[in-house]
């Protein structure tokens, strides 16, 4: 004790008290933030369905109707399951901003536990797709088979490099750069808006997990030819052609036809 | 004038000018020559000598990176992408200073440095009395020396054996491949000749067949004939040809013509996925519009009324796969598609 109390004075006594509580601190966390996983893996509980309730009531029911049976302004929410809601909730696209050619991501107005809540009252009207298993998440399929399913897929709509496209009158697929995998995966299951439904009988979960693979991977590689500029193919590239090129093009031909001073 | 390179004009000039009446327009003459810097000052010379060889030695180093780059970044199987973006840029930048390096140095020595005199030539005439005449002559000898005038047998035989020397062409190019049209005409999707066997409907890349009960509503599969994938040769040919998107829809959105009831099961309708404009394969399905959308040309088509169109260039609906389950329950095309697929051609009416 009493080395140890000498040594309180030393000069990178303040360094070691830093790295000691940060550790702790990153140690703490680790375990609450495991522990709230592993209570979203179980199922719902009697009182989530209950307050999921109150929110819907309160948040939904103008549209969806009050038993979310649906409404002239809204679908039916009987069957959709608990991932329809954690993906168009989790990810803004409802509540709805306003009516137009398609719900758009933005902030989400509902914390995790609200949205937990929605989806456990929506999942209890019917049965429908539930929350996705987490082991399909983890980006660690294969990278190769989920490319190939993806551009046969989904690359029509959302772009080889996944930057996103344009449909009929004003709608579009969204980008998929920094979407979350579990977004990812309640997409393909549920449908959302106008896209089609890629059921577990048509893409296996493991197809699914495969594609997720492909996407972080291609995301997290970059452009192999240097500055993509957005993916988007012809449109921007043939834009900075025209611009740049033509630009260079012509700054030589005032160059070799200028007479030097 | 004893100098070549003092700018001195060699010719003192006039604009040639034709079938003007004198007087209409001054003939200005040529500007006034203007030395250049470098031809009155030595050091704007040396200057710009300096900067030609720069130019140049820019050229051998981008040449040189060119070659380390090349060489130096190993794109073994282990490689990351990293390594293919660093190489591609430095091959990429290298190459253009090499060239551009060549290309600016010799421009700047010849504007700089190179004599810029300027010369003036005179047009030369257009036509000869004297050239046409000789010409004439040529012709005249030929036809007199050959005698064809005279000598009618020779020059019909002659005419005879030129217009028909080119037949032997036509019979061999006409015989260069079979008759595209039977091509075009069929398809994978065709039950087999000898048993009857309907092909099945099968998932797109993997050949898993699809049970109706698997095809939810909104649901969309991208599919291939069975037995596609067990083709060695022109496995890509007949997948261009026979693919296939599967859809799921309310069987009471659907409108079915007469003589089309049985070409779905419950709302599962097939479509060809090829763009009868021209052949890009419309795949983007819209659940909830159901509308199907050609990427290339916007053509949209209507999926609740027989895929007509209903924007864009293609002329025709895309063409309808009948389907129906087998005894184990999964989807069957019943026949091979009605009509050709993809875009017209000349003898697309004429089987």
């Amino acid at each position: 004790m009493k080395a140890l109390s000498q040594k309180r004075r030393h000069p990178l006594a303040v360094v070691a008290l830093l790295v000691m509580g940060l550790l702790l601190t990153g140690l703490l966390y680790a375990v609450a933030t495991s522990a709230n996983k592993a209570k979203a893996d179980t199922g719902f509980s009697a009182s989530d369905v209950s307050e999921g309730q109150k929110l819907f009531v309160a948040n939904c029911a103008t549209c969806h109707g009050m038993g979310a049976q649906g409404s002239a302004s809204g679908p039916s929410l009987v069957g959709v399951g608990a991932a329809a809601v954690d993906f168009q909730v989790g990810t803004g696209r409802m509540p709805m901003q306003m009516q137009g050619p398609q719900a758009q991501r933005k902030p989400e107005q509902f914390n995790e536990d609200q949205t937990r809540q929605l989806a456990a009252y929506v999942a209890s009207l019917g049965a429908g797709p539930s929350l996705p298993d987490q082991a399909m998440l983890d980006g660690q399929g294969d990278a190769t088979h989920g490319g190939e399913l993806f551009r046969v897929n989904c690359a029509m709509c959302h772009n080889a490099a996944a930057a996103g496209g344009a449909l009929t009158r004003g709608k579009f697929a969204p980008s998929l750069a920094g979407v979350s995998a579990q977004h990812i995966y309640e997409a393909m299951e549920t449908g959302p808006q106008n896209m089609p439904v890629f059921s577990d009988a048509n893409i296996s979960p493991e197809g699914k997990r495969d594609i997720i693979t492909y996407l972080q991977t291609i995301e997290k590689q970059g452009s192999p030819g240097g500055a993509d500029l957005g993916g988007l193919g012809p449109v921007s590239e043939g834009l900075f052609m025209w611009v740049a090129g033509l630009g260079i093009i012509i700054a030589f031909t005032i160059w070799l036809t200028s007479r030097t001073s | 004038m004893g100098n070549p390179s003092d700018g001195a004009p060699q010719q003192g000039g006039t604009v040639a000018t034709a079938g003007q009446a004198g007087g209409q327009f001054e003939d200005p003459g040529l500007p006034p020559h203007r030395p250049r810097l470098a031809d009155t000052d030595p050091r704007a010379a040396k200057r710009a000598e300096r900067q030609v060889t720069w130019l140049f030695i820019i050229s051998v180093i981008g040449t040189i990176v060119f070659l380390v780059s090349y060489f130096a970044i190993d794109l073994g199987p282990t490689s990351t992408v990293d390594a293919i973006r660093t190489q591609n840029i430095l091959l990429g930048l290298s190459t253009a200073f090499a060239m551009l390096g060549i290309g600016t140095g010799i421009v700047h020595w010849a504007k700089a440095l190179m004599p810029d005199h300027e010369v003036s030539e005179a047009r030369h005439e257009l036509r000869s009395e004297k050239d046409r005449e000789a010409a004439v002559k040529i012709v005249d000898d030929i036809i007199e020396e050959t005698g064809i005038k005279r000598r009618p047998l020779i020059r019909n035989t002659l005419i005879g054996a030129l217009a028909l020397a080119p037949l032997p062409a036509l019979a061999v190019f006409g015989d260069l491949g079979p008759n595209a049209n039977d091509k075009l005409r069929h398809t994978m999707w065709a039950p087999n000749a000898q048993t009857g066997k309907k092909v099945r409907l099968t998932r797109d890349p993997d050949g898993t067949p699809i049970k109706a009960a698997d095809v939810t509503i909104g649901s969309a599969y991208h599919v291939i004939p069975e037995g596609l994938n067990d083709l060695h040769e022109g496995k890509l040919n007949e997948k261009a040809k026979s693919v296939v998107l599967l859809m799921r829809l309310n069987p009471q959105d659907l409108h079915v013509s007469p003589g089309r009831e049985n070409w779905g099961y419950n709302g599962i309708v097939a479509y060809s996925k090829i763009c009868t404009h021209v052949g890009c394969p419309v795949a983007l399905y819209e659940q909830q519009t159901h509308h199907l959308l050609c990427p290339c040309h916007q053509s949209t088509f209507d999926l609740t009324n027989e895929c007509q169109v209903i924007f864009g260039p293609a002329s025709r609906p895309l063409p309808q796969l009948p389907i129906e389950v087998d005894s184990e329950g999964y989807l069957v095309a019943t026949s091979d598609f009605h009509e050709p697929v993809g875009p017209s051609y000349w003898e697309r009416e004429y089987s």
